[in-house]
């Protein structure tokens, strides 16, 4: 699979909802919008010339330099990444997807950013949801149990965010 | 004075038990770590398990924002203490896919045995445990007595017995010592005819077959879409290990190396002749192909590491340095996966230019093959629960991050 045609197809197919490619990257990417992912995704595991049947792993990142200096010098505005690594039982190529959230929905601190859940596409992104949504702070929406996984289910906060603090205390056990 | 009962269902209705919610953990024998598992029953049958984790949380990926590459190897150590040494390459192999940098031939060779020797150990562990928590206890002596002969080894190379930080990015921290590969293949003539006995005592025990032959089925398609890998996936029948169909910077390390991948093709396994038939009991995808997928892949890393000591011997040059402390990364974002003892390690690293990376993630197999665990387990008995659970040879340090 060729990278620039793939995405002319891809764009050709979804239209506007394809935002974006990388190819430079060691790992070439394609950036999908939010509202576009569901729909892709589910093309991207039907397809058969495509297949992506296995989801490796979902991961985010959060971009947000919390030092001041070095916040001018960024390259980029703050705002959060959620990655997808596909990969395909019959054909064995890979692919990685990319969608760009706001760190904060609606620029209102405390608000968590959303985004659909692909769980009903592979079962195994009910889990790795989970664990972005308890890390990273992503609201998966239509998830069929959004809860925390590593964390205990009163813990504040989302340890994976640049600008997370630690609790100084958790029921009586000191943190800092 | 005596009742007669017109509908028999109301007897039934009667004597029906209630459903109950059972804890099992979070310290059990059966799981390497703490793992809670909260089973909903209805008398002995089980009608939803649902895991917990993250008792250990020992913030491996916050850790690794903060440190230098070379500085989080030991970070891996400590996430499959059981297979150390594999964990340790795949974030080697992670950080010098970012830098573009390729060990030398001899290196590659030192990391091929290393490697296979760390699967045998881990499997070792893995089926002996997996006995341990079906009743059988010898097993488990003998497994472990064997994994402390590739301890011995591996302290003679490295000077740790658990947590190795042996293979790091570069290369390795120390050439094999002068004698190592003797006594590696001394070790392995007296390992291989073993094997046998741990067939007699598990493989073909009947208790054994009972307690494993048709339990916990995954289907190829459940396989794939829970994302499980390593001897799970394979023990589904699915054609797929990363160390033939994985990223080339992977492949290449095995370049050359004669090996088939183990996993059932038309009800048979690679040179299946040579090993114990499989029972008519046994359904693909069950605990016990699981198991048996295991034991193959022993028989099969002990071939690959004799193939590695023929060419460590041969291979000319350095076996390659570790790299600076603190080497800059070059901007960009890199994933890789290896094929660990328990499955499909990936490391995904994202470096904005600086000594450290912005963002580092373990996505671990265990955790995908537990979150399995649920649905395999629905309408099954108590006693199955860790049948299936071992046999999906978790260790929980993976799990958390």
């Amino acid at each position: 699979m060729s990278g620039q045609a793939f995405v002319d197809q891809l764009k050709q197919k979804f239209g506007d909802n394809i935002t974006g490619s990388n190819f430079e990257n060691i790992d070439p990417w394609i950036e999908v919008s939010p509202d576009g992912l569901v729909e892709l995704c589910q093309y991207l595991r039907d397809e058969p010339s495509l297949a992506f049947d296995y989801l490796n792993s979902i991961t985010a990142v959060d971009y947000l330099h919390i030092d001041e200096k070095k916040a001018k010098k960024a390259t980029w505005e703050p705002h959060t990444e959620v990655v997808y690594h596909l990969f395909s039982m019959q054909h064995k190529h890979s692919l990685v997807l990319k969608v760009t959230l706001p760190r904060w929905k609606d620029d209102t601190p405390g608000e968590l950013p959303e985004l659909a859940s692909v769980s009903h596409i592979w079962s195994t992104a009910d889990w790795h949801e989970r664990e972005i949504y308890d890390l990273s702070g992503v609201h998966f929406t239509d998830h069929p149990n959004l809860r925390r996984i590593l964390c205990p289910e009163d813990w504040v906060g989302h340890p994976m965010r640049k600008d997370y603090e630690m609790p100084l205390e958790y029921h009586g056990i000191r943190g800092r | 004075m005596s009742t007669t009962v017109d509908d028999p269902r109301e007897i039934e209705f009667d004597v029906r038990t209630d459903e109950m919610l059972v804890n099992m953990g979070p310290q059990h024998p059966s799981t390497h770590g703490v793992l809670r598992l909260v089973l909903r029953t209805d008398g002995e049958i089980v009608s939803e398990v649902t895991p917990h984790m993250g008792y250990l949380h020992r913030c491996a990926e916050k850790i690794g924002e903060n440190l230098t590459p070379r500085q989080w190897v030991p970070y891996t150590d400590r996430m499959d203490y059981l297979a150390a040494m594999n964990m340790n390459l795949g974030w080697a192999l992670t950080v010098e896919k970012l830098l573009k940098y390729e060990p030398p031939e001899k290196g590659r060779h030192l990391r091929v045995i290393i490697a296979e020797m760390g699967r045998i150990a881990s499997h070792l562990v893995g089926m002996g445990t997996y006995g341990l928590d079906l009743g059988s206890f010898s097993p488990f002596l003998y497994a472990f007595r064997e994994r402390e002969k590739i301890l011995d080894l591996f302290e003679e190379a490295c000077g740790a017995r658990l947590t190795y930080s042996y293979i790091t990015p570069g290369g390795a921290t120390a050439d094999l010592p002068a004698g190592w590969l003797e006594k590696c293949e001394d070790f392995l003539t007296q390992f291989e005819p073993m094997i046998a006995e741990y067939h007699t005592l598990l493989t073909t025990n009947s208790i054994f077959i009972k307690r494993t032959a048709g339990i916990g089925v995954m289907s190829r398609e459940m396989a794939i879409d829970y994302g499980t890998s390593g001897a799970v996936l394979r023990g589904s029948g699915i054609d797929h290990d990363l160390r033939r169909d994985g990223e080339e910077i992977y492949t290449a390390m095995y370049d050359g190396y004669a090996f088939e991948v183990i996993s059932q093709q038309d009800g048979h396994y690679p040179k299946d002749h040579e090993y114990p038939p499989i029972p008519q009991e046994a359904i693909l995808g069950d605990c016990w192909h699981r198991f048996y997928v295991r034991m193959l892949e022993v028989i099969q890393a002990i071939d690959l590491v004799r193939q590695g000591i023929e060419r460590y011997r041969t291979a000319e040059g350095d076996y390659g340095e570790p790299m600076k402390l603190t080497t800059k990364l070059p901007k960009g974002e890199v994933y890789l996966e290896t094929e660990c003892p328990r499955g499909q390690m990936g490391f995904y690293l994202v470096s904005e230019g600086d000594s450290i990376p912005w963002r580092l993630r373990a996505r671990s197999s265990c955790f995908c093959n537990l979150s399995v665990v649920s649905e395999l387990s629905r309408g099954c008995l108590i006693a199955d629960i860790p049948a299936i659970v071992g046999s999906l040879d978790i260790v929980m340090g993976e799990i958390d991050r």
